[in-house]
């Protein structure tokens, strides 16, 4: 077993150790299904899944940097981290190690989500595929934000001032190509900046996948901005970790 | 097995490390000591490839620790000041993670853990957390762990302290029992604990080395006490 699989297993085991993973759990899944179901969803009248995909974004700035905030702030508070970078693991592996562990914890937190398709099914006579690439979206959306989040977490030994600073910096890629924002920002940037800033939003690579077209462009828009930021955590961990 | 050269490093405008050298062979204990804030943790920590020097280099069993500080990690049994673990674990889960990361398997991980267990009498808690642990235990796990692949090289950053006077005459035992086949780095504040089991001493303060020699020597040298010589130098030699 190589580093990397070492700090993925340690990890991955450690959320459930603590009460944080249930209380993230139960937390998730319960504010997942009520914005669902009392945000339209009866209304509608159609069996589909897109009110519990449209809620989701907003969901998922909160929920996950709150749990990538221990990542490495946790780490560096308590001096752990002295024991886990003096093993024989790159910082490259560590990194890595801790960031797939925590996607596949947001992995497991969506698969718990079963009973909405299964109720959707229920109900009437969905689109499966269209519900399988809203997953994937999610899926992609976690990893965006949890790179952010863990990102910040290296960069301050407070977890709390590493939840607010990625919840915040989640919170402006979700707005970004919202139309208060875009009319707001082109009353003094130049139109291509504005829709270069609408481009890097979230929302809409998001919604492209969710409407069930997985297309290059936005498949590489996640994997680019996952790998930035996480490169960047890499570098920021090796020259703060013993500071 | 260990050679530091003009290893240096700087926190802002505070000189941690001021260009200090020295090289430690195989069957040598080696006490740095110094006053708090000296760079005694600092250089250790460089040397376990945790920090990285502004300047200079060190070598540990010939791997040097700025090109290949993998093979330096691998060759080498680090306890850092105050232990740090992970709090939520179990001794055994965190003795395991270490194993893990250090690729020891099978039957060789079993080997290993029945050897540092009972060596660090640690066996009465092994099914505890980290944080139900009191200091003296947790730094016996940290030792464990440290030890678990039985390194060549040992650097243990104040391995007695906090502990009580039986479970330091313990480590001091263990050390002494493994001194001969390996190369061990100590650093301390207790003098007693230098006679009792380092073969040389390193006196540091504001990051430079201002004595190296044998504690005989020193008393030998100075007509007087550990304490006594290591004040006499520490407050009154010009740098």
């Amino acid at each position: 077993m190589n580093g990397f699989m070492a700090v993925f297993k340690r990890e991955f085991k450690a959320y459930f150790s603590t009460p944080l993973a249930y209380v993230f759990l139960v937390i998730f899944l319960f504010a997942a299904g009520y914005m669902m179901f009392s945000r339209g969803f009866y209304l509608m009248r159609q069996a589909d899944m897109r009110t519990f995909f449209s809620n989701l974004p907003l969901l998922f700035a909160i929920m996950v940097p709150a749990t990538a905030m221990r990542l490495w702030a946790e780490e560096r508070r308590s001096g752990s981290i002295e024991l886990l970078l003096t093993l024989p693991i790159t910082v490259t592996q560590a990194v890595l190690g801790k960031f797939f562990a925590a996607w596949l914890f947001l992995a497991v937190a969506l698969l718990l989500t079963i009973p909405v398709p299964i109720t959707v099914c229920y109900l009437g006579d969905p689109d499966i595929g269209l519900i399988i690439t809203g997953y994937i979206g999610s899926l992609f959306m976690a990893g965006g934000f949890l790179a952010i989040g863990s990102f910040f977490s290296a960069v301050t030994k407070n977890q709390v001032i590493s939840l607010v600073l990625s919840a915040v910096v989640c919170g402006m890629f979700i707005i970004a190509d919202m139309p208060t924002t875009q009319a707001y920002l082109s009353a003094f940037l130049p139109a291509g900046l504005v829709k270069a800033i609408s481009q890097l939003s979230f929302q809409g690579h998001f919604d492209s996948i969710q409407r069930g077209v997985i297309s290059f462009k936005d498949l590489a828009y996640f994997v680019l901005f996952i790998a930035g930021w996480v490169w960047a955590n890499i570098i920021i961990l090796d020259e703060r970790k013993a500071s | 097995m260990i050679s530091v050269k003009e290893l240096r490093r700087t926190f802002g405008r505070i000189v941690a490390v001021d260009g200090i050298s020295f090289d430690v062979a195989k069957g040598e204990v080696l006490g740095l000591l110094g006053p708090n804030g000296a760079g005694k943790s600092t250089a250790m920590k460089m040397i376990a490839c945790f920090l990285k020097p502004d300047s200079g280099t060190a070598s540990v069993c010939g791997y040097d620790i700025a090109k290949d500080p993998v093979s330096v990690k691998k060759s080498l049994g680090y306890l850092a000041e105050n232990a740090p673990c992970y709090n939520e674990m179990t001794v055994g889960g965190l003795l395991n993670f270490i194993c893990d990361a250090r690729q020891i398997r099978g039957a060789k991980r079993k080997a290993a853990l029945d050897r540092v267990v009972p060596m660090c009498s640690i066996e009465s808690v092994y099914h505890q957390t980290v944080e139900t642990l009191s200091k003296g235990y947790r730094r016996r796990v940290g030792l464990a762990g440290a030890l678990i692949h039985d390194p060549d090289v040992l650097i243990l950053d104040e391995p007695t302290d906090g502990l009580d006077p039986n479970q330091k005459h313990e480590v001091r035992k263990l050390i002494n029992k493994m001194a001969a086949e390996k190369c061990i780095i100590i650093s301390t504040h207790i003098l007693e604990e230098v006679e009792a089991i380092c073969s040389r001493t390193i006196i540091i303060a504001r990051g430079k080395i201002l004595v190296d020699s044998t504690p005989e020597k020193l008393k030998q040298k100075y007509n007087a006490g550990l304490n006594e010589v290591f004040r006499k130098i520490t407050t009154t030699k010009k740098l």
